[in-house]
């Protein structure tokens, strides 16, 4: 007898706790993938397309459907540690089919030499060039990402990639390097680069 | 807390509140008050930096080989944490260019060149007699124009602060301690000017009405406090009521903002907080001393006392500057002969919290309230860094009650998150942890290289934030023309085709099977030939209907019309002779009509029975 009413008050937890999870499935459900989302947060939205992806979004989508984790070179190294984090899965060095790791860079376009060809303005994925057809264009640089997709489109190579200088407004700190990892035969020792 | 208090039994309030931590470095500041302040001379050149405050680097308004007045503003306050540069001398501006500025970092930024025109005419000026003939809004604005920014070293605009709600602040916290070694220039200051000092009080209350105002001196600087007590007897009765003077215990850091706030009220400034959350206002003396300045006498910050000291200066102690004066001048002022052996080591601020220079070709700025030369003997360069022993001396230390080493282990892996759940930005970088690490790590340099690298990270995240939704603005945008530009295209196609129907009713134009009116038209024809066809059979039938006559009726039918025969023959009969012709036709019509329905009649039998 006992049996029978464990066994029926079990059928009823599960009947009940089941019954609960169907409830919280529909009631709580999140609107579209979060993975995508993080994923999207981690990668730096250049929208330069060196994954392969016509912009970050898409290629976060792929991640998330188990693309590799070492296609964003403007992302480099970080970025690929963090998704590795995020995603649970091995690191893996940059692809370099795709592109090397650059420091911050952001297109200037030598204004007098420009016929105002408004190609570069189509290119940007960021709405960063300024300008009007015969007219002058100018890249707005605190909007620019840096991704070079205006440099193929100018007729006139008039558009440079020019690195991002630090100013005395951007400059920190850097860590101390300890003074006995400068000895170089120490540094070699422990396997690790001064 | 304070033993001697409670031993007399007194249970008051305490005069001060003891916080954690803390350190006693040598104090060293006798070298630099051995005599008053002097008067640092005039000289040819000057170089004003653009960003001497925290905030957004101010606009210049001069032009190159325009020619200025002491005191000018020579660039303005680029938005709200900003602050105004003035000319320091009158003169020529010979340059507006990129310079070494005294920074960390080494790096130049944007200055104004002035060559001394050597009268130092000033501009005209309004000196205010009474701060009650004038309108708040008028005195927060003849701040803002001074270009004050906090004379203790960290150099925020002082208008800034002064906006800070009425409503919510009732007490002003006056920073006398200069708890920093061998920085002497604040109580230089209070020692020789204190009611300078208390009429820049005067001003602050003016614009706060305080409940109560402190006054926090440590009890290193005896001169000072008994300067300061007397210039307080010759001040209105009603605002002497409400300041306290209160003198504590030399600690270093008791001259933070935090620290000395808890020190003076015993409240504490929540973490990330500023002291208005608390309703009070923290000022330094050498701050409120140039604000009276900029209120009563119009004088903009063009000047400050900075100290001179270490003992590679043959001459210590206090001068008046002008900003913007060359270091390596009044280096040469003072003596200073640099030692061909060694390398130099010339530090602006003091040796807690200040940093070596690398160059003495650099302006005198705003923040610049010591330059320290020591020799070897008296600031020994830090030995190598040997690896931390886990001992926790600097978790005893820390005034701000953080855990020192688990931040340089964060700060040493890159863990920004861990570094930030433990408070790392409410780190005032004192140096206590590292003057007292036995194993001499540069430790504070690891905390500043963990905020330096969050704050990027921040603004790097800030910035993707913003080109994604740039991105997106335009991915939207593009979609958008896309689909104006097929609706357009759809309508231009529909007016088309309209226009075409319309041409397909006129008769000579054919119309197309695809255009819709056409289609509509050849159906109204298809309907009306098919009604017409059905009405043509309806008068087919009726004709052939005959035989679906009756017996009866055909030979009712046959009755009448051999009734018409015989009417006829008799009309036939009578008539005239030209009319014969006509009536025989008709008789004869009726015969053949009378044998037709005889024919009729006789087919009928068959089926009738």
């Amino acid at each position: 007898m006992i049996i029978l009413w464990s066994i029926l008050a079990l059928l009823f937890l599960a009947a009940l706790f089941g019954a609960l999870l169907g409830y919280a499935s529909v009631r709580f459900k999140p609107e579209g993938d979060p993975i995508i989302d993080q994923i999207d947060d981690i990668l730096p939205q250049t929208q330069c397309g060196q994954c392969g992806y016509p912009g970050c979004r898409p290629y976060a989508e792929a991640i998330a459907n188990g693309d590799p984790i070492n296609k964003c070179p403007p992302g480099g190294e970080s970025t690929i540690q963090e998704l590795a984090d995020l995603l649970d899965v091995e690191p893996l060095p940059l692809d370099a089919e795709h592109g090397e790791e650059k420091p911050k860079q952001v297109a200037i376009i030598r204004e007098d030499e420009c016929i105002g060809c408004t190609k570069c303005i189509q290119a940007c994925p960021v709405d960063a060039i300024l300008g009007a057809a015969k007219q002058m264009h100018t890249v707005i640089a605190s909007e620019c990402t840096g991704c070079d997709l205006c440099v193929d489109p100018c007729p006139v190579d008039c558009i440079d990639m020019v690195p991002v200088e630090t100013s005395i407004q951007t400059w920190h700190w850097q860590a101390p390097q300890p003074d006995y990892k400068l000895i170089a035969t120490d540094a070699g020792r422990s396997g690790e680069a001064a | 807390m304070n033993l001697m208090r409670l031993l007399r039994g007194d249970t008051d309030a305490p005069e001060w509140y003891d916080f954690p931590g803390g350190v006693h470095p040598p104090e060293n500041k006798t070298q630099s008050l051995r005599g008053p302040i002097a008067e640092f001379p005039l000289q040819e050149e000057y170089v004003v930096p653009l960003n001497q405050h925290i905030g957004a680097v101010s606009v210049p308004v001069v032009e190159v080989g325009e020619s200025v007045l002491t005191g000018q503003v020579i660039a303005e306050a680029a938005g709200f944490i900003s602050a105004p540069a003035h000319a320091p001398t009158s003169g020529t501006v010979t340059a507006i260019e990129d310079r070494p500025v005294p920074h960390p970092s080494g790096l130049t930024t944007g200055c104004i060149i002035i060559r001394a025109d050597g009268h130092d005419t000033w501009r005209p000026r309004t000196p205010w007699a009474h701060l009650q003939d004038h309108h708040h809004t008028d005195l927060l604005a003849r701040i803002q124009n001074a270009g004050l920014t906090g004379l203790g070293g960290a150099s925020f605009p002082t208008a800034v602060k002064l906006a800070a709600d009425r409503n919510h602040v009732d007490t002003l916290i006056v920073n006398g301690t200069e708890c920093e070694p061998y920085i002497t220039a604040d109580h230089a200051l209070m020692r020789e000017r204190p009611q300078q000092i208390l009429r820049g009080i005067e001003v602050a209350h003016e614009l706060y009405d305080f409940r109560r105002i402190l006054i926090g001196v440590e009890d290193n600087k005896p001169d000072a406090v008994s300067a300061l007590r007397r210039a307080l007897t010759a001040i209105p009765a009603e605002l002497e009521a409400r300041i306290e003077l209160r003198v504590f215990p030399t600690r270093y850091p008791s001259g933070g903002e935090k620290q000395l706030v808890y020190l003076l009220t015993g409240q504490e400034v929540p973490a990330g907080g500023l002291p208005t959350d608390l309703g009070m206002l923290c000022h330094n003396v050498g701050t409120l001393a140039a604000l009276a300045d900029a209120v009563f006498d119009d004088r903009p910050l063009i000047s400050r006392i900075t100290t001179l000291t270490g003992n590679q200066l043959p001459w210590q102690g206090n001068i008046e500057v002008r900003l913007g004066t060359d270091i390596r001048t009044i280096l040469d002022w003072a003596g200073y002969q640099p030692d061909p052996n060694r390398a130099e080591r010339i530090i602006m601020g003091g040796p807690m919290m200040g940093f070596a220079l690398d160059q003495r070709q650099l302006p005198l700025v705003k923040a610049t309230n010591c330059l320290l030369v020591p020799t070897e003997q008296e600031l020994p360069t830090p030995p190598p860094a040997k690896p931390c022993i886990r001992c926790g001396q600097c978790e005893q230390v820390c005034p701000a009650g953080l855990l020192p080493q688990q931040l340089m282990w964060f700060a040493q892996s890159h863990e920004w998150d861990k570094a930030e759940s433990h408070h790392l930005f409410d780190c005032i970088e004192c140096g206590a942890c590292a003057y007292v690490c036995p194993s001499h790590i540069p430790l504070v340099q690891y905390y500043r290289f963990a905020k330096g690298s969050i704050r990027r990270e921040q603004a790097e995240h800030r910035q993707s934030e913003r080109a994604r939704l740039r991105f997106e603005a335009r991915q939207a945008r593009l979609e958008r023309e896309a689909a104006e530009k097929e609706a357009r295209r759809r309508q231009r196609a529909e007016a088309a085709r309209a226009r075409q129907a319309e041409q397909a009713t006129t008769p000579t134009a054919d119309s197309s099977p695809a255009d819709p009116v056409a289609a509509a038209v050849a159906r109204s024809k298809a309907r009306k030939q098919a009604s017409q066809s059905a009405a043509g059979r309806a008068t087919a039938t009726v004709s052939p209907g005959a035989p679906e006559l009756t017996r009866e009726q055909l030979s009712a039918r046959l009755d009448s019309q051999r009734r018409r025969l015989e009417k006829a023959e008799a009309k036939l009969a009578a008539a005239a002779p030209e009319h014969q012709k006509a009536m025989e036709t008709t008789v004869s019509k009726l015969r053949e009509q009378i044998h037709k329905t005889e024919q009729q009649l006789a087919d009928r039998p068959e089926r009738e029975a």
